[in-house]
């Protein structure tokens, strides 16, 4: 029961992208096509999920034992950068087409504030193991949600008459503002 | 570029969040009010000063291959040393900013400018790149702290000028897309009257 | 770039090294910064705790007890002055919150009369929830000076005689439940 409080909250309650304001800048800088923004969202699922998974050790079985609390922002962001690294490595050989449409964007995943900060927020949050897993995933599945929706909208938006000064970033991000506050409406939901 | 061109360029023309669209998370998440976007600019422009300083003096000494991790650990340890400082010696600050300082280190600005600029240029104008960018920084978020505040609070720097609320959905986070949406526009339009 | 060549033994020493001196430099800011850093956390305790107890003189932190309830802990800060128990402010938690965990100190009398409550921690909206806030509203104040065996720490709502703040309701449930938790654990520890 509590795995689905937790599914909920991450993916609609506390949308990491749009209530969080986690993982803005592939937000802004893939959801050009939805093609992209899928690709994306799965590579970023991987890389959240096995992530929050082995900093989860390294917090429970190295930081906190040894008393090196002040070390996890290094070792969390090199494990990270490595993962970045290896999911490279596989995309290329797996799928070279969708290696290709990510672009710079794959390994800015690094930088990609989301995957970083459910790393810390499942240790924050004290969630044991399982717990931390379904959290990266449910939290990567509400990423992936609003990277989508985001690229339909901005599909329409190419299509639209959009004044001179506003074309682009700047009314993607009223768009974007409009979009969190329909997520609003699921405040309260858990 | 001489050094003036060099330390300006970050306020406007080149401004890490109003141009290039770097560091967005921590713009739209810590930006309630305008004290918060200054402290976070502050302590960003702090690492991003010591992070290209260091790399632009090491810059020979690191294997080409390496040197993305190496970065990753020196801004790494400069975000861990804020953390630390900033707990101990300004707790309300900390608590405000949260989740957002530990994310310094995936700050696109940083990692960004380190790779650019501090890897290849020397130590003064890897220094003053690193402050002009961090002050353009520091610069759009107070703005955009203080936008939302103004509107959504009342109340500027923490001084309050209306009685009771504002319009709050400019301090929740639709009016954080919102406001940096038309600060952008008016950036544009800006800059289209300058060149 | 570089001059160094990208080879094995190079790559592994400049990384070495780096993470070498990056480690030690954090172990000593570490080391510098750690009692500050717990001086502040006891601060920020401790203002909260001046806020609901009367006048003490000893150190509450300093003979902290706390208690297990509803799978949290609660923490008992006893306040003193001339030898005498002045106060207890209990640190107090509802998971009920509209966004989460609410976390609050109630100042308890001795004679079990509430003096006054602090917000600690909480996510609550701005302008709704947030009126919890002393510095926001005065809300907080109708529970100075209530005895819970006669004031009944429901919303009104809910048939009991606490002023829900307008519009969130939820909020004020959550505060209440947090207050009810730490009166009801501290009569428990007084009845053993």
């Amino acid at each position: 029961m509590e795995y689905i409080i937790i599914i909920i909250s991450a993916i609609f309650v506390n949308n990491i992208v749009l209530n969080k304001f986690l993982g803005i800048c592939p937000f802004i800088g893939v959801s050009g096509k939805i093609e992209t923004s899928i690709g994306m969202s799965g590579a970023v699922l991987f890389v959240m999920t096995i992530a929050t998974l082995v900093t989860y050790l390294i917090q429970n079985y190295v930081l906190i034992p040894f008393g090196i609390g002040f070390m996890q922002t290094i070792t969390f962001i090199l494990v990270i950068a490595s993962l970045v690294q290896l999911v490279e490595i596989i995309l290329k050989k797996v799928s070279p087409s969708l290696y290709q449409a990510l672009g710079i964007f794959l390994p800015l995943i690094t930088t990609n504030c989301a995957v970083l900060g459910v790393a810390i927020m499942a240790g924050q949050q004290d969630l044991n193991l399982m717990e931390s897993i379904v959290f990266a995933i449910a939290n990567s599945i509400g990423f992936g949600l609003a990277l989508i929706t985001f690229a339909g909208l901005r599909e329409h938006l190419e299509l639209a008459d959009v004044p001179a000064a506003m074309k682009g970033v700047p009314v993607a991000f009223v768009v974007a503002g409009l979009l969190a506050m329909a997520f609003m409406g699921f405040a309260g939901l858990v | 570029m001489n050094q003036l061109a060099n330390f300006t360029k970050g306020f406007i023309r080149e401004n890490p969040v109003f141009a290039l669209f770097l560091g967005l998370c921590p713009t739209l998440g810590v930006t309630t009010t305008a004290i918060n976007g200054m402290g976070m600019g502050l302590a960003t422009t702090f690492v991003l000063l010591m992070a290209n300083i260091v790399v632009a003096l090491i810059k020979d000494f690191i294997p080409d291959k390496v040197r993305i991790p190496s970065f990753i650990v020196i801004i790494a340890s400069f975000v861990t040393i804020v953390e630390l400082t900033m707990q101990a010696y300004l707790p309300s600050l900390f608590d405000a900013l949260g989740l957002f300082i530990p994310l310094i280190v995936v700050n696109c600005l940083v990692l960004g400018r380190a790779e650019a600029f501090a890897s290849k240029n020397n130590l003064l104008s890897s220094a003053i790149d690193g402050l002009g960018m961090g002050l353009g920084f520091t610069f759009a978020l107070t703005l955009l702290g203080a936008v939302r505040e103004i509107l959504g609070s009342g109340s500027i720097f923490g001084l309050k000028f209306i009685e009771g609320d504002g319009i709050l959905i400019f301090v929740l986070s639709p009016g954080a897309f919102i406001a940096l949406g038309y600060l952008i526009m008016i950036m544009n339009k800006f800059k289209k009257k300058e060149a | 770039m570089s001059k160094k060549e990208s080879n094995l033994k190079n790559m592994l020493l400049a990384l070495f090294a780096i993470t070498l001196i990056a480690s030690a430099s954090l172990g000593g800011i570490y080391q510098l910064t750690k009692e500050p850093i717990e001086a502040a956390r006891l601060e920020k305790k401790n203002n909260a705790i001046r806020q609901v107890i009367p006048e003490f003189e000893n150190t509450p932190t300093a003979e902290t007890y706390k208690k297990a309830v509803d799978g949290d802990t609660l923490y008992f800060y006893p306040g003193r002055k001339d030898g005498e128990l002045v106060g207890t402010a209990v640190e107090s938690f509802s998971n009920q919150g509209f966004s989460g965990e609410i976390r609050i100190m109630v100042g308890i009398l001795p004679g079990g009369i509430i003096d006054d409550v602090a917000v600690l921690y909480h996510e609550e909206t701005p302008g709704l929830g947030d009126k919890m806030q002393r510095n926001k509203s005065d809300w907080g104040m109708q529970f100075q000076d209530v005895d819970p065996e006669s004031f009944d720490l429901q919303v009104k709502k809910d048939g009991g005689d606490v002023d829900a703040i307008t519009a969130a309701t939820i909020s004020s449930r959550a505060f209440c439940d947090a207050v009810k938790r730490a009166y009801e654990a501290y009569v428990n520890i007084e009845n053993k």
